[in-house]
Protein backbone atom coordinates (compact mmCIF):
# COMPACT_ATOMS: atom_id res chain seq x y z
CA UNK A 1 0.00 0.00 0.00
CA UNK A 2 1.05 3.24 -0.92
CA UNK A 3 1.33 5.79 2.72
CA UNK A 4 2.87 8.96 0.66
CA UNK A 5 -0.55 10.64 1.52
CA UNK A 6 0.07 9.79 5.22
CA UNK A 7 3.19 11.57 4.83
CA UNK A 8 2.18 14.29 2.73
CA UNK A 9 -1.05 14.92 5.41
CA UNK A 10 1.35 15.46 7.81
CA UNK A 11 2.58 18.36 6.48
CA UNK A 12 1.56 21.23 7.36
CA UNK A 13 2.69 23.53 4.69
CA UNK A 14 1.24 20.64 2.44
CA UNK A 15 -1.93 20.74 3.47
CA UNK A 16 -2.16 24.71 3.66
CA UNK A 17 -1.49 24.87 0.01
CA UNK A 18 -3.67 21.51 -0.96
CA UNK A 19 -6.75 23.00 1.15
CA UNK A 20 -6.66 26.52 -0.14
CA UNK A 21 -7.59 25.26 -3.44
CA UNK A 22 -10.92 22.92 -2.00
CA UNK A 23 -11.93 25.05 1.06
CA UNK A 24 -14.07 27.36 -0.80
CA UNK A 25 -15.62 25.11 -3.48
CA UNK A 26 -16.08 22.49 -1.24
CA UNK A 27 -17.62 25.18 1.58
CA UNK A 28 -19.63 27.09 -1.47
CA UNK A 29 -20.95 23.36 -2.45
CA UNK A 30 -22.21 23.13 1.21
CA UNK A 31 -23.94 26.16 1.28
CA UNK A 32 -25.86 25.32 -1.89
CA UNK A 33 -26.80 21.74 -1.25
CA UNK A 34 -28.11 22.78 1.90
CA UNK A 35 -30.14 25.63 0.81
CA UNK A 36 -31.76 22.92 -1.65
CA UNK A 37 -32.01 20.41 0.64
CA UNK A 38 -33.69 22.59 3.67
CA UNK A 39 -35.64 24.69 1.08
CA UNK A 40 -37.47 21.68 -0.64
CA UNK A 41 -38.05 20.19 2.60
CA UNK A 42 -39.40 23.42 4.19
CA UNK A 43 -41.61 24.23 1.53
CA UNK A 44 -42.07 21.32 -0.87
CA UNK A 45 -41.96 18.19 1.15
CA UNK A 46 -44.72 16.36 1.61
CA UNK A 47 -47.27 17.16 4.36
CA UNK A 48 -46.56 14.32 7.40
CA UNK A 49 -49.97 12.53 8.37
CA UNK A 50 -49.12 12.29 11.89
CA UNK A 51 -46.90 15.31 12.38
CA UNK A 52 -48.51 17.51 9.99
CA UNK A 53 -45.59 20.26 8.78
CA UNK A 54 -44.36 20.40 12.32
CA UNK A 55 -42.41 17.28 11.02
CA UNK A 56 -40.51 19.99 9.09
CA UNK A 57 -37.82 20.50 11.69
CA UNK A 58 -36.10 17.27 10.55
CA UNK A 59 -34.56 19.18 7.75
CA UNK A 60 -32.25 20.89 10.63
CA UNK A 61 -32.45 18.79 13.05
CA UNK A 62 -31.49 15.29 11.45
CA UNK A 63 -28.29 16.57 9.55
CA UNK A 64 -26.98 18.55 12.42
CA UNK A 65 -27.51 15.31 14.54
CA UNK A 66 -26.02 13.13 11.96
CA UNK A 67 -22.94 15.65 11.78
CA UNK A 68 -22.68 16.35 15.79
CA UNK A 69 -21.57 12.47 15.42
CA UNK A 70 -19.14 11.87 12.10
CA UNK A 71 -17.59 15.24 13.98
CA UNK A 72 -16.82 13.29 17.24
CA UNK A 73 -15.61 10.32 15.27
CA UNK A 74 -13.33 12.25 13.10
CA UNK A 75 -11.93 13.50 16.70
CA UNK A 76 -11.06 9.96 18.43
CA UNK A 77 -9.31 9.13 15.14
CA UNK A 78 -7.39 12.48 15.31
CA UNK A 79 -6.77 11.20 18.07
CA UNK A 80 -5.79 8.26 18.30
CA UNK A 81 -3.58 9.04 15.05
CA UNK A 82 -1.55 11.72 17.96
CA UNK A 83 -1.54 9.20 20.34
CA UNK A 84 0.47 6.78 18.30
CA UNK A 85 2.32 8.45 15.59
CA UNK A 86 2.32 12.12 17.74
CA UNK A 87 1.57 13.41 13.99
CA UNK A 88 1.62 16.87 14.00
CA UNK A 89 -2.08 17.46 12.08
CA UNK A 90 -3.91 15.63 14.42
CA UNK A 91 -4.32 18.35 17.52
CA UNK A 92 -4.58 21.19 14.55
CA UNK A 93 -7.68 18.90 13.20
CA UNK A 94 -8.89 18.31 16.90
CA UNK A 95 -8.85 22.23 17.66
CA UNK A 96 -10.14 23.54 14.39
CA UNK A 97 -12.97 20.80 14.62
CA UNK A 98 -14.00 21.08 18.42
CA UNK A 99 -16.01 23.73 18.32
CA UNK A 100 -17.86 22.72 15.14
CA UNK A 101 -19.27 20.27 15.95
CA UNK A 102 -19.87 21.93 19.29
CA UNK A 103 -21.88 24.04 17.04
CA UNK A 104 -23.75 20.97 15.64
CA UNK A 105 -24.60 19.14 19.10
CA UNK A 106 -25.69 22.84 20.02
CA UNK A 107 -28.12 22.54 16.78
CA UNK A 108 -29.30 19.06 17.26
CA UNK A 109 -30.52 19.83 21.05
CA UNK A 110 -31.90 23.03 20.42
CA UNK A 111 -33.92 21.79 17.72
CA UNK A 112 -34.96 19.14 19.29
CA UNK A 113 -36.26 20.73 22.60
CA UNK A 114 -38.45 22.99 19.96
CA UNK A 115 -39.68 20.00 18.12
CA UNK A 116 -40.52 18.47 21.31
CA UNK A 117 -42.65 20.71 22.99
CA UNK A 118 -45.53 20.36 20.54
CA UNK A 119 -45.08 16.92 19.36
CA UNK A 120 -44.14 15.23 23.41
CA UNK A 121 -45.52 18.15 25.13
CA UNK A 122 -41.91 18.55 26.56
CA UNK A 123 -38.79 20.67 26.06
CA UNK A 124 -36.71 17.68 27.99
CA UNK A 125 -36.46 14.75 29.10
CA UNK A 126 -33.56 12.99 30.71
CA UNK A 127 -33.45 9.85 28.53
CA UNK A 128 -31.37 7.81 27.22
CA UNK A 129 -30.62 9.89 23.73
CA UNK A 130 -31.36 13.17 24.49
CA UNK A 131 -28.89 12.53 27.92
CA UNK A 132 -26.22 11.25 25.44
CA UNK A 133 -26.05 13.71 22.76
CA UNK A 134 -25.94 16.27 25.78
CA UNK A 135 -22.81 14.45 27.06
CA UNK A 136 -21.71 14.81 23.61
CA UNK A 137 -21.89 18.55 23.45
CA UNK A 138 -20.16 18.29 27.04
CA UNK A 139 -17.46 16.44 25.73
CA UNK A 140 -16.56 19.04 22.68
CA UNK A 141 -17.01 22.36 25.38
CA UNK A 142 -14.86 19.71 27.37
CA UNK A 143 -12.17 19.55 24.97
CA UNK A 144 -12.73 23.71 24.28
CA UNK A 145 -12.26 24.53 27.62
CA UNK A 146 -8.58 22.07 27.83
CA UNK A 147 -7.26 24.19 24.68
CA UNK A 148 -8.19 27.04 26.28
CA UNK A 149 -6.90 26.78 29.67
CA UNK A 150 -3.83 24.58 29.49
CA UNK A 151 -0.91 27.15 28.38
CA UNK A 152 1.59 24.30 27.58
CA UNK A 153 0.90 23.40 23.82
CA UNK A 154 2.39 20.06 24.03
CA UNK A 155 -0.37 19.02 27.47
CA UNK A 156 -2.67 20.04 26.17
CA UNK A 157 -1.84 18.00 23.26
CA UNK A 158 -2.21 15.28 24.60
CA UNK A 159 -5.04 16.25 26.47
CA UNK A 160 -7.31 16.68 24.26
CA UNK A 161 -6.21 13.74 22.10
CA UNK A 162 -6.78 11.66 25.21
CA UNK A 163 -10.53 12.78 25.96
CA UNK A 164 -11.71 12.30 22.26
CA UNK A 165 -10.64 8.93 21.94
CA UNK A 166 -12.26 8.37 25.84
CA UNK A 167 -15.25 10.48 24.49
CA UNK A 168 -15.97 7.54 21.35
CA UNK A 169 -17.81 5.25 24.16
CA UNK A 170 -20.33 7.79 23.79
CA UNK A 171 -20.99 7.27 20.29
CA UNK A 172 -21.97 3.79 20.46
CA UNK A 173 -24.19 4.75 23.13
CA UNK A 174 -26.10 7.53 21.44
CA UNK A 175 -26.69 5.52 18.48
CA UNK A 176 -28.08 2.15 20.25
CA UNK A 177 -29.72 4.29 23.00
CA UNK A 178 -33.22 4.21 20.76
CA UNK A 179 -33.25 0.71 20.81
CA UNK A 180 -31.26 -0.56 23.88
CA UNK A 181 -33.72 1.56 26.06
CA UNK A 182 -37.82 3.17 26.02
CA UNK A 183 -37.45 6.57 25.34
CA UNK A 184 -39.84 9.10 24.05
CA UNK A 185 -37.57 9.32 20.76
CA UNK A 186 -38.23 7.59 17.92
CA UNK A 187 -35.69 5.11 16.28
CA UNK A 188 -33.93 5.82 13.12
CA UNK A 189 -35.50 7.18 10.49
CA UNK A 190 -32.57 8.35 8.17
CA UNK A 191 -30.26 5.45 6.66
CA UNK A 192 -28.27 4.47 4.04
CA UNK A 193 -27.88 1.43 4.36
CA UNK A 194 -31.55 0.41 4.68
CA UNK A 195 -34.96 1.02 2.92
CA UNK A 196 -36.07 4.56 4.43
CA UNK A 197 -38.74 4.79 6.98
CA UNK A 198 -40.41 7.86 4.84
CA UNK A 199 -41.67 8.31 1.41
CA UNK A 200 -39.04 9.47 -1.23
CA UNK A 201 -39.75 12.92 -1.53
CA UNK A 202 -39.16 13.51 2.33
CA UNK A 203 -35.87 11.48 2.42
CA UNK A 204 -34.02 12.81 -1.08
CA UNK A 205 -34.42 16.69 0.58
CA UNK A 206 -32.70 14.86 3.67
CA UNK A 207 -30.06 13.43 1.85
CA UNK A 208 -29.15 16.22 0.02
CA UNK A 209 -29.30 18.53 3.48
CA UNK A 210 -26.91 16.31 5.48
CA UNK A 211 -24.62 15.92 2.30
CA UNK A 212 -24.63 19.80 2.46
CA UNK A 213 -24.19 19.98 6.21
CA UNK A 214 -20.76 17.56 5.58
CA UNK A 215 -18.95 19.70 2.72
CA UNK A 216 -19.66 23.16 4.83
CA UNK A 217 -18.10 21.72 7.95
CA UNK A 218 -15.42 20.10 5.72
CA UNK A 219 -14.71 23.80 4.02
CA UNK A 220 -14.90 25.28 7.50
CA UNK A 221 -12.91 22.78 9.17
CA UNK A 222 -10.76 23.32 6.73
CA UNK A 223 -10.45 27.30 7.30
CA UNK A 224 -10.15 27.13 10.88
CA UNK A 225 -6.92 24.61 10.40
CA UNK A 226 -5.24 27.11 7.97
CA UNK A 227 -5.48 29.51 10.84
CA UNK A 228 -4.06 26.94 13.18
CA UNK A 229 -1.27 26.32 11.07
CA UNK A 230 -0.21 29.76 10.67
CA UNK A 231 0.09 30.20 14.40
CA UNK A 232 1.99 26.58 15.38
CA UNK A 233 4.46 27.30 12.29
CA UNK A 234 5.04 31.34 12.63
CA UNK A 235 9.02 30.51 12.94
CA UNK A 236 8.76 29.01 9.41
CA UNK A 237 9.85 30.75 6.37
CA UNK A 238 7.25 29.74 4.51
CA UNK A 239 4.46 31.13 6.60
CA UNK A 240 6.45 34.18 7.21
CA UNK A 241 6.25 34.86 3.53
CA UNK A 242 2.57 33.91 3.21
CA UNK A 243 1.75 36.16 6.05
CA UNK A 244 3.45 39.11 4.54
CA UNK A 245 2.80 39.36 1.07
CA UNK A 246 -1.11 38.76 2.49
CA UNK A 247 -3.24 42.19 2.23
CA UNK A 248 -4.62 42.38 5.50
CA UNK B 1 -45.06 23.74 -3.23
CA UNK B 2 -46.91 21.57 -0.69
CA UNK B 3 -48.47 24.62 0.87
CA UNK B 4 -52.20 26.74 -0.64
CA UNK B 5 -51.05 30.08 0.35
CA UNK B 6 -48.91 32.24 1.66
CA UNK B 7 -50.42 31.85 5.29
CA UNK B 8 -50.74 28.20 5.33
CA UNK B 9 -46.43 28.43 5.09
CA UNK B 10 -46.07 30.58 7.50
CA UNK B 11 -48.38 29.09 10.16
CA UNK B 12 -46.99 25.64 9.00
CA UNK B 13 -50.42 24.07 9.57
CA UNK B 14 -50.18 24.97 13.43
CA UNK B 15 -47.07 24.71 14.87
CA UNK B 16 -45.52 27.70 12.46
CA UNK B 17 -43.97 29.41 15.93
CA UNK B 18 -42.01 26.30 16.66
CA UNK B 19 -40.07 25.69 13.41
CA UNK B 20 -39.65 29.29 12.24
CA UNK B 21 -38.20 29.53 15.74
CA UNK B 22 -35.90 26.58 15.04
CA UNK B 23 -34.83 27.74 11.36
CA UNK B 24 -33.77 30.90 13.45
CA UNK B 25 -31.76 30.12 15.74
CA UNK B 26 -29.72 27.75 13.60
CA UNK B 27 -29.18 30.53 10.99
CA UNK B 28 -27.91 32.15 13.53
CA UNK B 29 -25.76 29.33 15.26
CA UNK B 30 -24.52 28.69 11.42
CA UNK B 31 -23.80 32.50 11.32
CA UNK B 32 -21.56 32.49 13.96
CA UNK B 33 -19.63 29.76 12.92
CA UNK B 34 -18.87 30.90 9.51
CA UNK B 35 -17.98 34.84 11.31
CA UNK B 36 -15.77 33.50 13.98
CA UNK B 37 -14.29 30.72 11.72
CA UNK B 38 -13.16 34.07 9.15
CA UNK B 39 -12.85 36.50 12.01
CA UNK B 40 -10.13 34.55 13.73
CA UNK B 41 -8.02 33.72 10.28
CA UNK B 42 -8.03 37.70 9.81
CA UNK B 43 -6.87 38.22 13.41
CA UNK B 44 -4.23 35.43 13.16
CA UNK B 45 -2.80 37.22 10.40
CA UNK B 46 -2.86 40.34 11.48
CA UNK B 47 -1.26 39.37 15.05
CA UNK B 48 1.66 37.33 13.20
CA UNK B 49 2.05 40.48 10.58
CA UNK B 50 2.55 42.92 13.57
CA UNK B 51 4.91 40.28 15.28
CA UNK B 52 7.00 40.04 11.96
CA UNK B 53 7.10 43.90 11.48
CA UNK B 54 8.71 43.93 15.56
CA UNK B 55 11.08 41.56 14.47
CA UNK B 56 12.49 42.81 11.30
CA UNK B 57 13.02 46.24 13.50
CA UNK B 58 15.03 45.05 16.21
Amino acid sequence: MNWIWFHKLGSPKWFYQWSSKWALPVFSMGLLAMLVGVGWGLGFAPTDYQQGDTYRIIYLHVPAAVLAESCYLSLGVAGFVYLVWQMKMAPIFIKSMAPIGAAMAAIALLSGAIWGKPTWGTWWVWDARLTSVLVLFLLYMGIIALQNTLEDAALANQATAIVSVLGLINLPIIKYSVNWWNTLHQPASFSLTEKPAMPMEMWLPLLIAVIGFYCLVVGLVMWRMQSEILLRERRTQWVKEKVMNHGV
Amino acid sequence: MAFNSLADFLTMGTHGAFVWSTYGLVLLILASLILNTVQGRRKVIRQLKKRYLRESDS
